[in-house]
């Protein structure tokens, strides 16, 4: 039976009062903040319980909030820099749900959902890959997108656009070799924020 | 007695069959796949990262570059989740513009599907069918946008420009007379709805040819049926979605569950199918041909007795006519301005969702209140097909590969991305 997202919400919001940090609908989906040693547990409840049903696991998105909401990389970090973003769907329900949870800065880890959702497998190993958080208790946790022997996690916000090295053949040696890139990062459009309401835009 | 061993095996990423650059290791016991090894990211190109560092609009032509079977599909989603936060309703003709492209991107990614997987399994007549048909519907995408494959046609606010009232003609040539181009040239006579509804008037008796080739063909049969067999509850567990997840007997589609667009208003079925194996995910996409032949003709209809703007006239978001340019300086700033620094998008976050050919394509796009995004990501339906192949390959033959692979509609530019 489809319920609201308003009821999906006090639902949550009473069955894990305590794991939950934050809890906010915008533009209609629905995002809790879970406390990071809670996910497994939030998790299994969203799948088994009757009232939620939450069977597939849709996506697990690395986020780095390292300059959010700023022009430039700031000076300071902020205190949770990493996040792991969790999106399921609930067939039976019709519905879906946001769960994020914050990491730490130096060792952004946190459990792995690989044994209650199975394809959590790609998208935590994607995740690594791209950001480095890591999730413990992954079976296989490789590199999977970038290249054999990568170094560095290229979605991180310090991490250059240009990367660090650049491939090309070498005649002499009769093989591939990495170099220090040669190209210059420019900007073409600057990155800009503007106030509420400028252009006439409301928020 | 000789020692018996299992060995390993390297894949592609070079072979025919691999659909692009998959590169799998397999271990082999004889001709019995023990484990497969997706090896991916052989065509990485951080869309994402790029996506980061432009402003919204400069990206939608990375979203064509995804998947490039189905290139409008992509756009939008993009574009679908940059409304989400936006608070902007395209006009209605713009929904059924996309309405109606989509579904002309769905049956050329099942053309493109159906003539490799058909390939890869051994028959090839069918490969020089789909790509008959695939032509007159790149010209549908070359008459609207002006390019064959990346078409950058969805906008934030609607669609890029009305539909066009003329086709373009062939021309004579060396290799083509007089009396051929007029041939050529005879359903290019009216307007593109004209033309794509001369398609859709002879494109199910080509579904028919398809059929009388495959559906009982003994060969075909002996290859797909009980070949990758997966259950609904694993189908699930394993994020499949789309095709792949209908087949499995869920009946779960976006567009009649959680529609956008004008979907709620048109009539269309969802076939589903029963056993889970490569044989009802072939019929499973051979009616969606059907079906989206039928959505098309809808469409055609609607768009024939309903002119009207097809992109919102808020033009801090959408660029004003060339010749307001002229006499209008109001005009001439908000040229300018969209086109050095973009719009800036409020602060929050986003996931829109659509029904790509593929299965549950989705885009989720975080915004700090700036002019580019600050996160997008992608979620692409053949990440978790793939990420599902050690499972449904194993104990299976290694031309069976051959076959899953085909099954799941792989396309690597959205699983790399």
């Amino acid at each position: 039976m489809p319920t609201s997202i308003e009821s999906l919400a006090a639902r949550a919001k009473e069955k894990f009062e305590a794991a939950i940090d934050v809890c906010s609908i915008n533009h209609g989906e629905l995002t809790l903040e879970i406390k990071r040693s809670e996910l497994l547990q939030v998790c299994r409840i969203l799948r088994d319980d009757d009232g939620f049903e939450f069977k597939q696991l849709i996506d697990i998105c690395g986020v780095d909030y390292l300059s959010y909401g700023y022009e430039e990389i700031p000076v300071e970090t902020p205190s949770n820099r990493y996040a792991s973003v969790y999106h399921l769907l609930s067939i039976a329900h019709n519905q879906r749900i946001r769960l994020r949870v914050f990491l730490d800065n130096d060792l952004p880890i946190v459990d792995s959902v690989v044994g209650i959702w199975n394809s959590a497998n790609w998208f935590e190993r994607e995740a690594f890959d791209l950001f480095g958080i890591v999730y413990e208790g992954h079976p296989d946790l490789r590199r999977i997108l970038t290249d054999y022997g990568f170094v560095g996690h290229p979605f991180r916000k310090d991490f250059p656009l240009s990367g660090h090295v650049e491939m090309r053949y070498d005649a002499d040696k009769g093989r591939v070799v990495y170099q220090p890139v040669t190209i210059k990062p420019r900007v073409l459009v600057p990155r800009v924020i503007r106030e509420e309401g400028y252009s006439g835009r409301d928020t | 007695m000789a020692e018996i061993r299992n060995y390993t095996m390297n894949f592609g990423p070079q072979h025919p069959a691999a659909h692009g650059v998959l590169r799998l290791v397999l271990e082999l016991d004889g001709e019995v796949i023990e484990r497969a090894d997706p090896h991916i990211g052989l065509l990485h190109r951080a869309t994402e990262k790029l996506a980061e560092s432009k402003p919204y609009n400069q990206s939608i032509g990375y979203m064509d570059r995804l998947d490039y079977v189905s290139m409008m599909a992509n756009e939008h989603g993009y574009v679908l989740a940059i409304e989400k936060l936006l608070g902007v309703q395209p006009p209605e003709r713009a929904q059924y513009i996309r309405v109606m492209f989509d579904e002309i991107t769905r049956i050329l990614n099942h053309l493109m599907w159906l003539g490799t997987h058909a390939l890869d399994v051994g028959a090839m007549t069918v490969f020089l069918y789909t790509f008959r048909e695939r032509e007159d519907l790149m010209d549908c995408y070359e008459a609207v946008s002006g390019a064959r494959l990346h078409a950058t046609y969805y906008r934030p606010g609607g669609v890029y420009r009305d539909l066009p009232d003329r086709m373009p003609q062939y021309e004579t040539s060396k290799w083509h007379g007089e009396k051929d181009i007029a041939r050529m040239n005879s359903n290019r006579q009216g307007s593109l709805l004209d033309f794509i509804w001369d398609f859709t008037e002879r494109f199910p008796s080509r579904v028919d040819e398809y059929e009388t080739l495959l559906t009982d063909n003994r060969i075909w049969k002996q290859r797909t049926v009980g070949i990758g067999v997966v259950d609904a509850e694993r189908a699930l567990q394993l994020g499949f979605t789309g095709p792949m997840l209908r087949a499995s007997g869920v009946e779960w589609d976006l567009r009649k569950k959680q529609p956008y667009e004008v979907y709620d208003q048109i009539d269309f079925d969802i076939p589903v199918g029963t056993h889970g194996d490569c044989y009802d995910r072939y019929l499973v996409r051979i009616e969606e041909f059907r079906q989206s032949n039928n959505i098309i003709r809808q469409c055609v209809q609607w768009l024939r007795n309903n002119p009207g703007p097809v992109i919102v006239g808020d033009h801090k978001l959408v660029p004003p006519a060339r010749e307001t340019m002229k006499r209008d300086m109001e005009a001439l700033i908000h040229h300018f301005k969209l086109f050095t620094e973009g719009y800036c998008i409020p602060k929050g976050e986003a996931y829109a969702a659509v029904e790509h050919p593929k299965g549950e394509f989705g885009v989720y796009l975080i915004s700090d209140g700036a002019n580019k995004p600050y996160r997008v990501k992608v979620r692409a339906p053949g990440f978790a097909h793939l990420g599902a192949l050690n499972e449904m390959v194993k104990g299976h033959m290694i031309a069976d590969l051959v076959a899953i692979i085909g099954t799941q509609d792989i396309v690597f530019g959205e699983i790399d991305r």
